[in-house]
């Protein structure tokens, strides 16, 4: 066992973990912080992205015990109470989600996105962007506008 | 329309859990206590299994129990079965080899489980894995469909000496043959249809638990359909009657079929829960799921069509060959045989058809019903053959699909199915309106000038869904009916909640299903919950697969609203001192015609509950209705799908410029979430013809076992999709609803695999489409665009 503190959704946090421990599941069983999924084991589905000090990063691919101290943001984390952010709210209202499995990975990845790239995304830029996260239910077409429209609020909002 | 009514673009009221993270899936499940199952798989495709040694792993740290198929025998746990029964042509039943659900002295393909761990923690118990001394007696597999029959093949079940587990035909063999004799034309194919994997995005898991106090069971699972799995759990594997059985799917992370089945590891995570006396968790791995979930589609096919000289169809003559891998899964048998033959005639008349298929076993996992299972089969057959059959003989493939159209309605076919509404001709011309057919020489002449190969492909599909009327599929074969049942209970202060036995797994029932309910007694979807996936609320049900919720599942909710109205008349009748045959009900609002007296649908509720204005002995207090909708006919969704693409010669990369989707659902409930299936159905359907494909070396080992291997749809790999809708309206439910939940996965693969034989001038090319099979296609024929 050895020892982690890390801040997660802004709380500082610190565990007793086994050192082979992955971030998923120290996020998913020790925090019971649900909302980050595990879809496959060759860090190819994205569906267990998170933001590692403001990055968008698989957290299936990562040992927790490596991340002491670190700034943890997962999707439990991204609205303020019952306030939506803004990429959220895109999701809805564009129906980027049908199952929910992939969306927190999509929507954290979204938010990283437009970080990144700016607020004024193409679909070329969106779907190439997209490569790591692989959602099975809703053939993209209105995630790609979800995430479009998410941009253009996250920049309308700053 | 009210904003939320039906026909509402209502944005959907289960999202808000998901956005931010608050879904409950079954992985999310924790039980005081749990234990963790890891399991032993084969890594054979065929072996004997000499002998098991656990006595090392049983030492290793964290490790409660290890069992074996032998542990669940001694406990008469019974093998996992395949519940519609098919009978080959001469009339013997199929051959159902057992189905252990933890292998006995054989195991039959590569991920077949051999024994589970039970352990502190999940890395425990796969550390133990690894000290499980399995001594195997390798044998000779057999792997490939088209082998399976061949004499000297070797044999996966010995209750099927020549591996078919039938030879099943439909349709008039005499009739055929003889339409074939008067053909002017014949045009004949050979067709495969590749085996695909599943892979909803969350994988299966299981959570299995034991009351000691009351000797009752829960078992949390990813299922599409609960009632059945605690049925088949219950009435054939024996784990518990069905009152001491409890199962509940919670938030279900896509299923597309692969979680319609009872499979080995629910079986033994909730058999094994008594065992150890805790709770019993497993999740699936995706290398497991590759391995183990049911596959889908794998057909080899031989067609021939005959078309007299006017290029009318004559005749259909089909003969397929369907890989039902290692054991019949629950529904297999079904799936190659009634969901496939009877949709073969497509949107056309033909007046003959003949159609035998043979089911084999291999050494490969099971396959059972895939998104659409049989009808994307069919519908690549027949769809196939029509943009082959106009080319040989010259015809535009758009104006010879027309002339054959079925165009008058109901329109019995030879294989059984009676259609029973559609305008295809409608929805052929819209959609080439949309697509601008019309401009496609101009822009395959830009492409020409790039140095790209364009192509244009039609698929006109029709698909049979809404399944299924209960005695009809009974008298094919079926174990189960295929109604569906829901309770609406009004609370007293007026708000509703819907008992359903349809289960949603993405497909926004909370939603649709709400707003059928605000539109029908005039109440915000707000105060409408939606209860489905727990069998200890919902009586029975037989959830979601077929296309089936809408049509019928929210039929069997119209039939208990009804009688809710009735009810509600008659206590509206004693409070406003009327006959109840005098109060109409609209917009939320009970009136006693001719006059200015009302009263609300809450108050009504309420009144109902308090009971004082009406005798309790005359008309029961309360208002909760049940009902089970039996549906009459199956519902036939039709439409079709255009796609346009360019082909770079140079890398054989295919890339999709427009996708035109005109399909016919009948009524729709909420245009935004019918939208959301097409789009995930096209795309599972363009995965098939491009990108997805399941292999299998000679010796039985997955190759495609990760999404390092087995290509998923990307982002980057399909295009924004074009939709537009006809509309006739379903006959046969009180709705008018057809279904939508399957028709892209149906339509796309022919309309993807028409466009590029349209771009590379011939038709050797068969799925998935990948850039090398295209680029070693190009090589091996001189392309039409060059030649011309
Ligand atoms: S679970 Fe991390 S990428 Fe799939
Ligand atoms: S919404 Fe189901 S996998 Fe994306």
């Amino acid at each position: 066992m050895a020892t982690v503190s890390m801040s997660v959704n802004g709380k500082n946090v610190s565990r007793d973990i086994d050192p082979r421990t992955l971030l998923v599941d120290f996020l998913r069983e020790d925090l019971r912080l649900t909302g980050t999924h595990v879809g496959c084991d060759t860090t190819q589905c994205g569906c267990c992205t998170v933001h590692v000090d403001g990055k968008a990063m698989k957290s299936c691919t990562l040992l927790a015990i490596g991340l002491e101290g670190a700034q943890i943001t997962t999707i439990e984390g991204l609205a303020k109470g019952q306030e939506l952010h803004p990429m959220q709210a895109a999701f809805r209202e564009h129906h980027g989600l049908q199952c929910g499995f992939c969306t927190p990975g999509m929507i954290m990845a979204a938010v990283d996105m437009v970080n990144r790239k700016g607020n004024d995304l193409d679909d070329k830029t969106i779907r190439e962007e997209l490569e790591g996260n692989i959602c099975r239910c809703t053939g993209y077409h209105n995630i790609v506008k979800a995430i479009h429209s998410g941009a253009e609020a996250m920049g309308a909002g700053k | 329309m009210s904003s939320t009514g039906i026909g509402a673009r209502v944005q959907r009221k289960e999202d808000f859990r998901f956005i931010t993270g608050k879904g409950h899936y079954t992985d999310d499940v924790n039980r005081h206590g749990q234990t963790h199952a890891a399991f032993l798989r084969s890594p054979h495709a065929h072996a004997e299994i000499l002998s098991i040694d656990a006595s090392a792993a049983s030492a290793m740290p964290g490790v409660v129990a290890i069992f074996t198929g032998d542990d669940l025998a001694a406990d008469k746990i019974g093998g996992l079965i395949c519940g519609w029964m098919i009978h080959s042509k001469d009339g013997e039943p199929m051959k159902a080899g057992a189905h252990p659900a933890l292998a006995q002295g054989k195991v039959r393909y590569v991920g077949d489980h051999v024994a589970v761990v039970i352990a502190e923690t999940l890395s425990q118990a796969r550390d133990a894995l690894e000290k499980i001394v399995v001594d195997y007696k390798v044998l000779p597999a057999t792997v490939a469909t088209g082998d399976a029959l061949k004499p000297g093949a070797p044999v996966v079940h010995d209750v099927a000496p020549d591996n078919a587990v039938y030879r099943w035909a439909l349709g008039n063999e005499a009739e055929t043959k003889d339409a074939f004799a008067r053909a002017a034309h014949v045009t004949r194919m050979d067709i495969v249809n590749n085996r695909l994997i599943p892979n909803p995005m969350e994988p299966r898991a299981a959570v299995g638990d034991w009351d000691s106090g009351s000797d009752a069971f829960t078992l949390y699972t990813t299922s599409q359909n609960p009632h059945v799995a605690r049925l088949v759990l219950s009435a054939f594997i024996g784990i518990a009657p069905e009152h001491k059985l409890r199962v509940i799917a919670p938030d279900v992370g896509g299923g597309f079929g692969s979680k319609i089945f009872i499979y080995a590891e629910e079986t033994v995570c909730v058999w094994a829960a008594k065992k150890v006396g805790r709770p019993v968790k497993w999740t699936s791995d995706r290398t497991e799921a590759f391995l183990a979930d049911a596959h889908g589609r794998d057909h080899v096919t031989h067609a021939e069509m005959a078309l007299d000289a006017a290029g009318k169809i004559l005749g259909l003559r089909v003969h397929t060959t369907a890989n039902l891998g290692a054991y019949l899964s629950t529904f297999s048998s079904s799936v190659p045989t009634y969901l496939y033959a009877p949709l073969l005639s497509g949107q056309y008349n033909i007046p003959a058809i003949y159609c035998e298929v043979d089911g084999v076993y291999t050494n490969t996992a099971p396959v059972d019903a895939y998104r659409g299972a049989g009808r994307p089969e069919a519908t690549f057959v027949i769809e196939r053959m029509m943009e082959v059959a106009a080319r040989e003989i010259g015809e535009n493939p758009a104006e010879f699909r027309r002339k054959n159209f079925v165009t008058s309605f109901p329109h019995q076919t030879p294989v059984i199915m009676c259609y029973d509404a559609g305008d295809y001709g409608a929805a052929l011309d819209k959609a080439m309106a949309m697509a601008d057919t019309a401009g496609f020489a101009t822009r395959k002449a830009d492409s020409a000038r790039k140095g790209l190969l364009r192509g244009l492909g039609f698929s006109a599909y029709i698909e049979a869904c809404g399944i299924a009327p209960s005695a009809a599929v009974g008298s094919l074969g079926a174990g189960v009916g295929l109604w569906e049942s829901a309770e609406v209970r009004v609370n007293p202060i007026g708000t509703v909640e819907i008992l359903t036995g349809s289960h949603s797994h993405g497909q926004g029932h909370e939603t649709t299903f709400a707003q059928l309910v605000s539109e029908r007694l005039g109440i915000s979807i707000d105060n409408v919950s939606i209860v489905h996936g727990d069998t200890d609320k919902v009586q029975m049900g037989m959830g979601t697969y077929g296309s089936r919720s809408g049509a019928v599942g929210m039929s069997a909710i119209v039939k208990a609203l009804d009688k809710i109205e009735a009810k509600a008349k008659k206590v509206a009748g004693f409070v406003l001192e009327a006959s109840a045959d005098d109060i109409d009900f609209k917009d939320g609002k009970f009136t006693v015609r001719g006059t200015d007296k009302e009263i609300d649908f809450a108050s009504v509720a309420l009144q109902a509950y308090i009971a004082h204005k009406f005798n309790g002995q005359e008309l029961e207090p309360g208002l909760k209705e049940s009902a089970f909708w039996d549906p009459t006919n199956f519902t036939f969704p039709a439409g079709v799908h255009i796609c346009e693409l360019e082909i770079d010669p140079a890398t054989g990369v295919t890339r999709i410029d427009r996708w035109t989707a005109v399909d016919d659902f009948g009524n729709v409930i909420n245009p935004m979430i019918v939208e959301g299936q097409v789009h995930g159905g096209i795309a599972q359907g363009v995965g098939q013809a491009l990108l997805e494909g399941a292999v299998y070396d000679a010796s039985g080992q997955l190759v495609t076992a990760s999404y390092m291997d087995y290509s998923m749809p990307r982002a980057g790999d399909l295009p924004s999709y074009d939709i537009g809708m006809t509309q006739t309206v379903c006959p046969s439910n009180p709705l008018g609803i057809k279904g939508c939940g399957e028709a892209g996965a149906i339509a796309a693969p022919p309309a993807v695999i028409n466009a590029i034989t349209d771009a590379l001038g011939h038709e050797d090319i068969a799925m998935p489409a990948t850039p090398l099979a295209v680029w070693r296609a190009i090589q091996k024929h001189m392309p039409r665009a060059a030649a011309e």
